[in-house]
């Protein structure tokens, strides 16, 4: 079976029956235009070289594949390692991403930079990487989001990023990424958008896998070093599921590890209260791809709920369908207080205080380690740092900051 | 013969230019919208464009997007449009108008609500064709082929920056008429018509024997006038909708004769 998966999408952006392109003819040519300049950064050894050479020299990389001692003795079963992505600048994964895509976008000559964000760590990102690129830099934020990350927002503007609220439809990110579309659909000709996750029409999910796959091809090679052998299981959380592409696509032909892929299972699987979107959808189009989505009979986008903010969106990457609907991967969910109650054991075991996304990937990691042996390895993606969700960690669980 | 086809010849017989409206189906709700299309038929439209809200819709600007949020906010199924629609259709061929109805509408619906139950829906509502405004050409073989065996039109958009390769493509595979797009861009009332549209137009004329019609931008009988000798219609959408989201306020008897007398600005400035 794994022989057979596919790396690449094929002619028509799909990786089996997942992705394609269901965008307004406004954006073909553009995504045209990216995607043959993509395919010739990928052969130019010079833009692989300034790539890595940012992602050592100023994210910080390799990122640590850390044994999380006392998180492996809770668990009681198999080793627990964490890929340290928290330790990147910007404190996650996502910088990984933007520093590819601005490289990308000097390339093909474009002036302008606009990207969507949820809790605003893409958008912190790419706010970064515009200052260290010099372009000028959109970022469209709803305006709940605004409210709940007032930090992230501050980061933006100091960086001198103008952040854009959203007031239409829930306000979250979903409207975000629309709004962004809107904004690429009138200014094509010299904007490229750094779209934050694995999703949207082909090529972005690609792209981003790509340039989030160091993750894996890093953890692969040190859990070899370190441990002598491949892990058991690889685990990440997803949302839209770029620090899951990036981490499961080195290990897909690694037939013998299991790959697991969490995402957040909510106040539970009534519609609306979770945003566990490969568990509880159904294939069905959003933001320009076929994927598995969340919707009403009628196609209309479902209200999604999850106390993580980077998890809370109604759709996920086509690749990540691909990958559920061959059986590579397995994908579960992890509920909001769990999550919760993770973020507190790992601050409290490790002294490492895990964004809630990432939470619930050690929440699952755990579950999965405890039925291993402790010649077993479980490599975790500890995709960001927890700082940015003091705050609604507090509110949820009635403390105050202010 | 398909409807949208017939209206084309009448127009072309009576040396006339069309008119498309678009309204946002459930704006402000679905009854009105039976009276809104009824209003727009019986004041100058050659054909009507009915927009299916959408919780998403990227192509579309924000007077349009509001409509469909005030709409879906409603309560509005698939169902309701499809019953609205063919009830307006009975009561339009009663009268003997002949105003074909095309649908606008998002991929991601027909695909969820199911595509050949869709298509079925469609006929029977008495709709003559289907707009997908993110259905690109690639992606659109399949239900082409489906609704050229149903009889329905596939109207395609055509923009500024397509090339012209591309452009011979999608002329291939649309029928009805050309979407002609007039700026890159969502959806919205602009001030000017740009000369390279003029351009691109001319050359499109060269290339089919299909009508094209403009839309994007459309709101005045300006514009009306300097494209009626250069396309063979005009799309006028969120310059209608804007009149529609007074309704609440102004109540409906003020939003038609409003509407009425847009129609007929546009209709005078496309043929006099």
């Amino acid at each position: 079976m794994n022989a057979k998966l596919q790396s690449i999408p094929d002619a028509m952006g799909r990786f089996g029956l997942f992705g394609g392109r269901y965008v307004p003819e406004t954006l073909i040519e553009a995504l045209n235009e990216l995607t043959t300049e993509y395919e010739k950064a990928c052969k130019d050894e010079a833009f692989q070289q300034e790539f890595h050479r940012y992602l050592n020299e100023y994210v910080g990389r390799p990122s640590r594949l850390y044994f999380a001692e006392r998180l492996t003795k809770e668990a009681g079963g198999a080793k627990i390692l964490l890929k340290r992505e928290d330790l990147n600048h910007t404190g996650a994964h996502k910088i990984n991403n933007s520093i590819g895509q601005a490289l990308l976008a000097k390339r093909m000559g474009k002036k302008r930079i606009i990207a969507e964000t949820g809790a605003g760590q893409h958008g912190v990102a790419t706010a970064t990487a515009c200052a260290l690129f010099n372009f000028p830099c959109r970022v469209y934020m709803g305006e709940e989001d605004i409210r709940r990350q007032k930090l992230n927002v501050f980061k933006m503007q100091a960086m001198g990023a103008e952040v854009c609220p959203v007031t239409t439809g829930s306000r979250t990110l979903r409207d975000a990424v629309n709004e962004a579309m809107r904004d690429w659909m009138s200014t094509v000709g010299d904007t490229h958008y750094i779209i934050g996750s694995a999703v949207g029409p082909h090529p972005f999910p690609w792209i981003v896998r790509d340039f989030q796959s160091v993750i894996g091809k890093e953890s692969r090679e040190q859990c070899i070093a370190q441990t002598g052998k491949l892990p058991k299981v690889v685990v990440a959380s997803v949302g839209g599921g770029s620090n899951a592409a990036g981490m499961f696509f080195p290990f897909i032909h690694d037939k013998d590890v299991e790959i697991v892929g969490v995402e957040a299972g909510g106040r539970g699987p009534k519609p609306g209260g979770n945003a566990a979107t490969l568990s509880h959808g159904a294939p069905g189009i959003l933001h320009g791809a076929f994927s598995y989505v969340l919707q009403d009979t009628d196609g209309q986008t479902a209200d999604v709920h999850s106390v993580s903010a980077g998890l809370d969106y109604p759709g996920v990457g086509p690749e990540h369908s691909y990958w559920k609907d061959s059986g590579r991967v397995k994908y579960t969910n992890v509920n909001d207080e769990e999550a919760l109650a993770g973020f507190d054991l790992c601050s409290k075991l490790e002294g490492i205080l895990p964004a809630l996304e990432t939470a619930h990937a050690v929440v699952e990691a755990m579950r999965i380690a405890s039925k291993l042996t402790k010649d077993d390895v479980v490599v975790v993606c500890f995709s960001g740092r927890g700082d940015k969700d003091c705050y609604e960690i507090a509110r949820v669980t009635g403390e105050s900051l202010e | 013969m398909n409807a949208i086809d017939a209206a084309f010849e009448r127009l072309k017989i009576g040396k006339k230019k069309a008119f498309i409206p678009f309204i946002a189906a459930g704006d402000p709700d679905i009854e009105s919208t039976k009276e809104l299309a009824k209003t727009l038929a019986k004041n100058g439209a050659s054909i009507i464009e009915i927009g299916f809200p959408y919780s998403d819709p990227i192509a579309d600007g924000p007077v349009i997007q509001a409509a469909y949020t005030r709409a879906l906010n409603k309560g509005l199924k698939i169902e309701h449009i499809l019953k609205a629609i063919a009830e307006v259709s009975q009561d339009l061929e009663k009268e003997k108008i002949l105003v074909p109805f095309v649908a606008m509408v998002s991929m991601s619906i027909i695909h969820r609500f199911g595509k050949d139950k869709f298509i079925e829906g469609c006929l029977k509502a008495g709709f003559s064709g289907l707009i997908i405004p993110d259905l690109p050409v690639e992606e659109s073989l399949e239900i082409a082929k489906d609704l050229k065996k149903s009889g329905l039109s596939l109207i395609l958009l055509v923009t500024p920056n397509t090339p012209k390769e591309r452009a011979l493509l999608i002329l291939s595979a649309c029928s009805g008429f050309v979407y002609c797009v007039s700026v890159s861009g969502i959806t919205g009332e602009r001030d000017k018509i740009p000369e390279e549209l003029l351009k691109n137009l001319a050359w499109l004329r060269e290339q089919t024997p299909l009508p094209l019609c403009v839309g994007f931008g459309i709101s005045k009988p300006e514009h009306a006038k300097v494209l009626r000798d250069h396309a063979d219609g005009v799309i006028v959408g969120s310059a209608i909708v804007k009149h529609i989201e007074t309704a609440e306020k102004a109540g409906l008897p003020a939003v038609k004769t409003a509407i009425a007398n847009l129609a007929e600005s546009l209709v005078s400035a496309l043929n006099s």
